[in-house]
């Protein structure tokens, strides 16, 4: 099976190599130690198999699965058990294995991979629906940082991106991080000019310059569209 | 410290390859010591979310370097680091744990 290894950590890679070296059904076609190149690989490339780390610092492995078109078989490595029924969820999933992961338990995973006909790959996360409440509230949007009001000119807004407990605001001249969620800033945000496309983004849609796959350039950075986002993403557009 | 940094897990996944195993410590001793510099910079400005991300990946090398009791002192201070709490029992056992894996792959 040719496979690829998604992890943010160098020594999680080489162990992974390490052990599909020693398996003859596996060849590692590439390693990439963020989605978002695996993503671009992904389009480019027949992959049959995924060892993916669930927990990347921005954008996770359920993200990730979430992003990627028709997903091929994937084994998840964490050091996190806790994510075990999440990702029981998707049927692309073979196996979960645990850091520190040994040769036995991972050819257990391979030879279940082998055995393993995806049926058909539903995603069973929900996705927020955006409400179609207008939000004229004018221009500005005021956000606190270290208790100051900052003001922010909303259509100099081009991306918003999910943090943890924060947001990310980029501007064309600044970013800001505010302690806020993803829902409180998208309501308000005017639906004429916003889009969340991914869990973790929202764009301003008169910034994209242009659109590959499930990837949309805005400014200088590529951004993931979700399959669930997608059709309203291409509603959105003017197409000839 | 009950336990110290060792070989078992390395070895055996190894399996007697020598050039692997030093490939693997080379990127151990590459990566951890960033880590390390990542979650202190994080606490030190109150950042616990990324301190608890810090400490995740910082888990993984406490597996690899064979540290079977000091990873549920990790699992324990990163929960309650993602929760804002700093608890200063397991502050102090984590740090005995960095310090021994740093004096372990410097030697190594």
């Amino acid at each position: 099976m040719q496979c690829i290894i998604v992890d943010d950590e160098a020594a999680a890679r080489t162990i992974l190599r390490k052990l599909a070296s020693n398996n003859e059904n596996l060849e590692v076609q590439a390693e990439f130690s963020n989605a978002i190149q695996a993503i671009k690989h992904l389009n480019q490339n027949e992959v049959e198999l995924i060892f993916l780390d669930i927990h990347m610092p921005d954008f996770n492995g359920f993200d990730f699965i979430q992003t990627i078109k028709n997903p091929p078989k994937i084994i998840l490595s964490t050091s996190d058990r806790n994510f075990a029924i999440e990702a029981f969820e998707y049927d692309c999933i073979v196996d979960y294995l645990v850091k520190p992961i040994v040769q036995d338990r991972f050819d257990k995973a391979i030879k279940k991979a082998l055995n393993f006909s995806p049926s058909e790959i539903s995603e069973t996360t929900s996705t927020e629906k955006v409400e179609a409440n207008p939000k004229d509230s004018g221009n500005d949007l005021y956000v606190n940082i270290d208790r100051r009001l900052i003001k922010i000119d909303i259509p100099t807004i081009y991306l918003i991106e999910a943090r943890g407990d924060y947001i990310l605001i980029k501007t064309s001249g600044k970013n800001y991080t505010v302690h806020s969620t993803m829902k409180k800033i998208e309501d308000k945000l005017p639906d004429s000019l916003f889009l969340k496309i991914h869990r973790s983004f929202i764009i301003n849609v008169d910034k994209i310059i242009d659109i590959e796959d499930n990837s949309v350039l805005i400014e200088k950075d590529v951004i993931p569209v979700s399959r669930s986002n997608r059709p309203e993403l291409m509603k959105r557009l003017n197409l000839l | 410290m009950e336990e110290k940094p060792n070989y078992s897990y390395i070895s055996q996944l190894s399996g007697g390859d020598k050039d692997f195993e030093e490939q693997l410590l080379d990127v151990v001793r590459l990566e951890l010591p960033q880590e390390i510099e990542n979650y202190k910079n994080h606490l030190e400005t109150d950042n616990f979310m990324r301190a608890g991300d810090d400490v995740h990946k910082i888990k993984h090398k406490i597996s690899i370097l064979g540290l079977e009791k000091s990873y549920q002192v990790a699992i324990d201070h990163e929960d309650n680091l993602r929760e804002g709490v700093v608890n200063d029992d397991l502050y102090q056992r984590f740090e005995e744990i960095l310090n021994a894996m740093t004096t372990f792959i410097q030697k190594a």
